[in-house]
């Protein structure tokens, strides 16, 4: 399905990987000499650091309180129970998931339509534009946050989920805008003029002929905007200071920050934060590499 | 990444001028580019506009009497009078070439290793890659989880008799930088190796071919042909992660607080205290620009020095 995505691009193609572990012949030989262990001893010893801090916090959020057990079993849920009540973890986790899902649609939308512009159209002010938006890159968003706040405040948005939603999608406009426009360039012009020879309107051709090769690029720049504002604090944690509209990683740092800290609320606070990202990241994996890979202009 | 690359060259050549001229009201692009312009405009370029205004302001609401027109004289005070600033910054600096560099280098080497044929790639990828979605914040509890004395692994090799009970690594000041990097790594190894093994899918493997034909050892193509063909992802992906580490504050605000004894405080933490905490916006504001001076100086001389897709085929 992949190597339909991005016609006469054969680097797309190179992501499947052969079914037989030792490839076909000399296309892959080059790469392929390499011992197994010189694979599986670095990756191994490499999966170790990433994996051992997840099993410790997957250990201290079902193994009951005072247990000193390196095995987490008996399991628990009570550490659950209490973050996802007494803690309002289920407040905020709705709030967070509003935050993730609306600064998603916002991001991907906006920077399509101007991607779109940015792909096919010369325009006076393009070049300004586009440097206008890699400058935008050297703006530190944690510096901003005071004229923000103002900003908010006039707007009457302060303790909304609205302002931490334009927010994150102001800062994440910029790449992705440049990352559509990449996309969308690697689509044969052709194609849509095709579409119009046949009589579709320029909005029509967009939507049935661009749109649906947009896919793997398109969900690598959607996940990223969510995995962003589901993981951002500082927008959040300025902005809100009702308990009530407060996202994830701010109850995080309330557990964190109490001053005997909880450590299986605080782990069982963290496994809520980090099931829908690892979901996502679990589904979008494999479109992330093809979409960065189609996405890059070469020459 | 690479793609920014694209930024300053002509539309590829599949687009027939004349085709697009007759189908294109020229207020289109302008029209289709606005919502994202205006945004900006809002809440990026206004922001910027006024932490300039401010820098050259006295403003403190918890000190009103003070408030009004200051020229330089926050400026004055950031360079000769403020020893936090300098410490800051040194901090800033160091944290950024010792993050970025090691981020560097794993990144790439594990790019190079799960972008080989193996059986079980797939989820060696996707394992080694998850730490990625994790968030400064829970990076945070999960590291404060592994180094705690009571909690973390060195209280159970204490118990097996390897090293000793001793106090958490982020509470002492001689250990509390390398455990900082060491959580920061965990998180930020894997995007360099997204990109860079993104990147990988584009060599032409009628190199390593000819390569091969011509005798030349693994090590050899490496420097000859991947290295060079990854130039512009990595001086690109360098430079935005230096910028991300430089601004990010999630992680230390919440692992150290820029902690112990101010020892892990950044640039950026030392601005948001300075505004959040002590209310004096006008010298936040000029410090935040020296900040963004300073950052944009770098970003101009790194793309300089590194001739950013100056030598591309």
């Amino acid at each position: 399905m992949i190597t339909e995505i991005a016609p006469a691009d054969t680097k797309v193609k190179i992501v499947e990987p052969p079914r037989t572990p030792r490839g076909r012949g000399l296309r892959r030989r080059a790469w392929d000499e390499a011992p197994r262990w010189q694979i599986y001893l670095p990756l191994g010893i490499y999966l170790l650091f990433t994996l051992i801090p997840f099993y410790w916090i997957l250990l201290f959020a079902v193994r009951p309180a005072g247990s000193t057990s390196l095995v987490p079993w008996p399991m628990t849920g009570e550490h659950f129970a209490k973050v996802w009540t007494e803690r309002s973890f289920g407040t905020y986790f709705m709030n967070s998931v509003w935050t993730g899902v609306a600064t998603l649609i916002m991001t991907t939308v906006v920077a399509l339509i101007g991607g779109y512009a940015l792909a096919r159209f010369d325009f006076k002010g393009k070049r300004g534009f586009m440097l206008a938006l890699l400058c935008s890159q050297f703006v530190p968003g944690a510096l901003l946050l005071v004229p923000l706040f103002q900003i908010f405040a006039e707007l009457q948005m302060i303790n909304s989920l609205v302002s931490v939603v334009i927010a994150e999608t102001v800062f994440q406009l910029p790449l992705s805008m440049i990352l559509i426009s990449g996309f969308i360039k690697n689509v044969p012009y052709s194609l849509e003029e095709a579409a119009w020879v046949d009589g579709c309107s320029r909005l029509r051709a967009f939507l049935t002929v661009v749109l649906p090769l947009l896919r793997p690029g398109l969900i690598a720049v959607g996940s990223f905007a969510f995995v962003h504002a589901w993981n951002h604090f500082l927008f959040a944690l300025m902005f809100l200071s009702v308990q009530e509209k407060q996202t994830i990683p701010v109850g995080l740092n309330t557990l964190l920050s109490a001053d005997s800290v909880d450590m299986g609320a605080l782990a069982a606070g963290g496994i809520i934060a980090a099931v829908p990202v690892v979901i996502v990241f679990a589904f979008i994996q494999k479109w992330l590499i093809t979409g960065f890979s189609s996405g890059a202009v070469k020459g | 990444m690479a793609q920014a690359a694209a930024v300053a060259k002509p539309p590829p050549k599949q687009q027939p001028p004349k085709r697009r001229k007759s189908v294109t009201p020229r207020k289109l692009p302008y029209l289709l580019i606005a919502p994202a312009a205006l945004l900006m405009l809002g809440f990026i370029a206004y922001p910027v506009i006024s932490v300039f205004y401010y820098s050259l302001q006295h403003f403190n609401p918890t000190k009103p009497w003070r408030n009004g027109f200051a020229g330089f004289e926050n400026f004055t005070k950031i360079f000769t009078d403020d020893p936090l600033f300098w410490d800051t910054l040194l901090f800033s600096a160091k944290w950024v070439v010792v993050e970025v560099g090691l981020q560097l280098l794993f990144g790439l080497a594990l790019a190079l290793i799960v972008n080989q044929t193996f059986v079980g790639r797939g989820l060696g990828r996707a394992l080694v890659f998850s730490p990625w979605a994790v968030s400064g914040v829970l990076t945070s509890v999960i590291w404060v989880l592994l180094y705690n004395s009571q909690t973390g692994i060195t209280r159970y090799l204490a118990d097996w008799g390897i090293g000793s009970y001793g106090t958490s690594w982020l509470s002492d000041t001689a250990t509390v930088f390398p455990a900082a990097i060491v959580a920061d790594l965990w998180r930020g190894v894997p995007f360099f190796a997204i990109l860079i093994l993104a990147d990988l899918q584009s060599v032409s493997k009628d190199l390593y071919e000819a390569a091969e034909v011509d005798g030349a050892s693994r090590i050899r193509q490496f420097f000859h042909i991947t290295l060079p063909h990854l130039k512009d992802a990595i001086v690109l992906s360098t430079l935005l992660r230096a910028v991300w580490e430089f601004n990010n504050v999630d992680l230390l605000y919440t692992l150290t607080g820029g902690g112990p004894a101010g020892e892990t405080t950044t640039l950026p933490l030392y601005v948001a205290n300075t505004s959040v905490d002590a209310h004096n916006f006008g010298y936040a504001s000029a410090l935040t620009t020296v900040a963004f001076v300073i950052l944009l100086f770098f970003s101009f001389l790194y793309l300089r020095l590194s001739k950013f897709g100056g030598d591309q085929k």
